[in-house]
């Protein structure tokens, strides 16, 4: 394996772990305070849905985005409705959200466009396209710093950067301000922080909205950043390797952004190679590549590698003493 | 809050909860261009019109039974098993070696084997996230969602390295011997001398009904039954009483993942006779909301079957009449029914608890 190789497979690493990574500080905030959300995975393909057809009928990557941002947050609400108003099932509400993401996605696309599901391919200008930073060219022709230079840190998507510069972000909100604070807490101890005045309902509403803000960026990135339109099911389980890197990274920022990585790599690694010669090992499969993620969750979940506890409140709906 | 009349919680609510689904899947309908009244008649006609059609209607409202079974069981031990797809698809490859493994003589011969081998490969799958509850408190929802996937990969490496006929491209294991065939619906009904049409319905179904009364006698006749109640009820009342905890979710995951393995006799023995790469398609999650609509008892269970069996196969003949309207019209319709009788199900419940009880007061 080639240096420029190594460099190869990190670029399509970073691409592929974007929208993990977007989807996955989403769900953070949502079960930090407290909701589960195993519907990560709808409101990102209800969003790259929305996301492509609005940019394919206006030709703006912009209006596209705050399409998809939109469809997001409208299911964001009715879990909100589901987990919060109404003290539902936080899970069974997710099932059912992604459900109707699947079915709406394939059924309204087919109705609009008649190309069985799949957006219009969008042109350069109605999509997210790679920026290239300065000197970009002028370092990329040196080895060794230039392709690391021109191909990690230079041309990618505005989305990509948004959602690496979220790790940073998540972090200081969720730990240096007074709203992270409260965010936490109604995910610990919801009593607690209503005896102090504050509303759980209120604060849990801002962080599934949060959640599904990030879920609508996430899969604009994927219709109109990564690819250039919406094919049916495009998210194809990558909600749910969010939701396990999540819990890989037990409920943190900045492991969070690792694990994404890590999940990012094993897929690059496999779209790269379809099976993989292991010196004194053997062969292995692609299949095994596509399942470690789930594999390494499952054993992290177990606590045989370092214990995953999540918020104390999680799950629970919150029910004030009258 | 006052309690609601039996009737009330059996039947008013479950119907005013489906109400609220089939008017918002009408909406959509009518979004679409279409009117739901019409494709209301398509799908009850394509579905109950004719034998042919009851034959499919019945076929998918079997794996349904036995997916719902599955997920309800656990929903009585307050266990959300989410797992039943990848359990239905490991179990499918149980009843393949089964089937495979001899030149069967007779079907009657090869089905308590295969029944045997569905039953242990579903439970199997559902072991190890039972035991990481049990034991680790590991969440069960969590791991199950991991075992699918874990499944879906594990079961795609078998059928294209291992299980594949050698020179085939497609990725599925030799047809099985046709002593291995299960009598369909058409043979039973031949025995009786009624004609019926060629459908995939099969045997199964009564092995689904009798899982259904099975489960109904474990749950309220016996000591077991009363312990897993019980344990779903208040798991640190029923430690205190004395019940196990770790046997209690160990037992019921292990029913849970028997019963979703045992849709597999239906699929993979009954209608492909040879296991395909996804002989489950999805009736692993359609269990969660059959056995929602069906408030987890097994009479609730096969009639949310038969409904979802009338919208599976009802669905198919409206894509058909309606191009304008696809298959994912099912999934909408599913997910509301999930949304509405699951997530949801207080939106109607605290109005109409609030009106039984101003009409007690008024009565008073």
């Amino acid at each position: 394996m080639d240096f420029i190789t190594i460099v190869q497979i990190l670029e399509s690493t970073l691409r592929l772990a974007a929208p993990l990574l977007l989807a996955c500080l989403a769900g953070l905030f949502s079960e930090r305070a407290g909701i589960f959300d195993i519907g990560l995975e709808g409101k990102m393909l209800i969003a790259a849905f929305a996301a492509g057809a609005f940019a394919a009928f206006t030709g703006s990557a912009w209006i596209g985005l705050a399409a998809g941002i939109t469809a997001s947050l409208a299911l964001a609400l009715v879990h909100g409705l589901a987990s919060i108003t109404f003290r539902g099932n936080q899970l069974i509400s997710g099932v059912a959200i992604n459900f109707l993401a699947a079915g709406l996605t394939a059924l309204v696309g087919n109705h609009w466009f008649r190309q069985g599901g799949q957006t219009p391919a969008l042109p350069q200008d109605a999509r997210f396209g790679a920026l290239h930073w300065p000197l970009a060219e002028t370092i990329g022709a040196l080895p060794l710093l230039g392709p690391v230079y021109g191909r990690l840190v230079s041309g990618h998507s505005l989305l990509l950067y948004l959602a690496f510069a979220a790790v940073p972000l998540t972090w200081w909100v969720l730990f240096r301000t007074r709203f992270g604070l409260r965010l936490r807490a109604v995910g610990e101890n919801p009593a607690a922080v209503d005896t102090a005045g504050i509303s759980v309902t209120l604060q849990r509403y801002w962080a599934v909205m949060i959640c599904g803000l990030l879920c609508g960026i996430a899969g604009a990135y994927l219709s109109t950043a990564a690819s250039a339109s919406f094919n049916t099911n495009m998210t194809a389980g990558k909600g749910f390797i969010a939701l396990a890197a999540l819990i890989f990274a037990k409920w943190r920022p900045y492991p969070a952004m690792w694990a994404c990585l890590l999940f990012g790599l094993l897929e690059a690694i496999g779209i790269r190679y379809q099976s993989i010669a292991v010196p004194g090992i053997g062969v292995i499969p692609v299949q095994l590549m596509q399942a470690l993620p789930y594999i390494l969750t499952v054993v992290i979940l177990a606590g045989f590698v370092g214990k995953a506890t999540p918020p104390r409140a999680g799950g629970e709906p919150y029910v004030k003493e009258r | 809050m006052t309690r609601l009349p039996r009737w009330a919680d059996l039947a008013l609510i479950p119907a005013l909860n489906l109400a609220l689904a089939f008017l918002v899947a009408g909406l959509v309908v009518i979004y679409i261009g279409e009117s739901p009244l019409r494709a209301l008649r398509i799908m009850i006609e394509g579905s109950l019109g004719s034998a042919y059609a009851w034959g499919f209607t019945l076929y998918y409202a079997t794996s349904f039974i036995f997916t719902g079974l599955a997920v309800a069981i656990a929903f009585h031990a307050r266990l959300f098993n989410i797992g039943g797809e990848g359990q239905a698809l490991v179990a499918g490859v149980g009843v393949a070696l089964v089937c495979l493994s001899v030149d069967w003589a007779h079907w009657a011969l090869a089905l308590p084997v295969a029944i045997l081998g569905a039953a242990v490969f579903g439970a199997a799958w559902a072991a190890i996230p039972a035991w990481l509850q049990a034991t680790r408190g590991s969440h069960v929802v969590i791991t199950t969602i991991m075992f699918n996937f874990i499944a879906s990969a594990l079961t795609v490496y078998l059928l294209v390295n291992v299980m594949r006929v050698p020179g085939s491209m497609a990725p599925e294991t030799a047809s099985f011997p046709p002593g291995a065939a299960l009598p369909t619906g058409r043979e039973m009904l031949g025995w009786v001398g009624i004609a019926f049409p060629r459908a995939p319905v099969n045997i199964s179904l009564f092995l689904a009904l009798i899982c259904a009364a099975g489960l109904w006698v474990l749950l309220w006749r016996t000591r077991l039954g009363y312990e897993i109640r019980a344990f779903g009820q208040s798991d640190t009342a029923a430690r205190y009483a004395g019940i196990p905890a770790v046997r209690i979710i160990m037992i019921v995951m292990l029913i849970s993942g028997g019963l979703a393995g045992l849709m597999a006799i239906n699929t993979v023995r009954g209608e492909g006779r040879r296991r395909v790469l996804d002989p489950v398609q999805g009736a692993g999650f359609v269990g969660i909301a059959v056995a929602l609509m069906g408030r987890s008892h097994p009479v609730g269970v096969v009639l949310a079957a038969l409904l979802f069996g009338i919208l599976y196969q009802g669905g198919s003949e409206l894509e058909f009449e309606m191009p304008a309207i696809t298959r994912e019209m099912i999934l909408v319709i599913q997910a509301l029914v999930i949304l509405f009788t699951g997530a949801l199900e207080n939106m109607v419940r605290m109005p109409v608890e609030r009106l039984f009880a101003r009409l007690r007061q008024r009565r008073a």
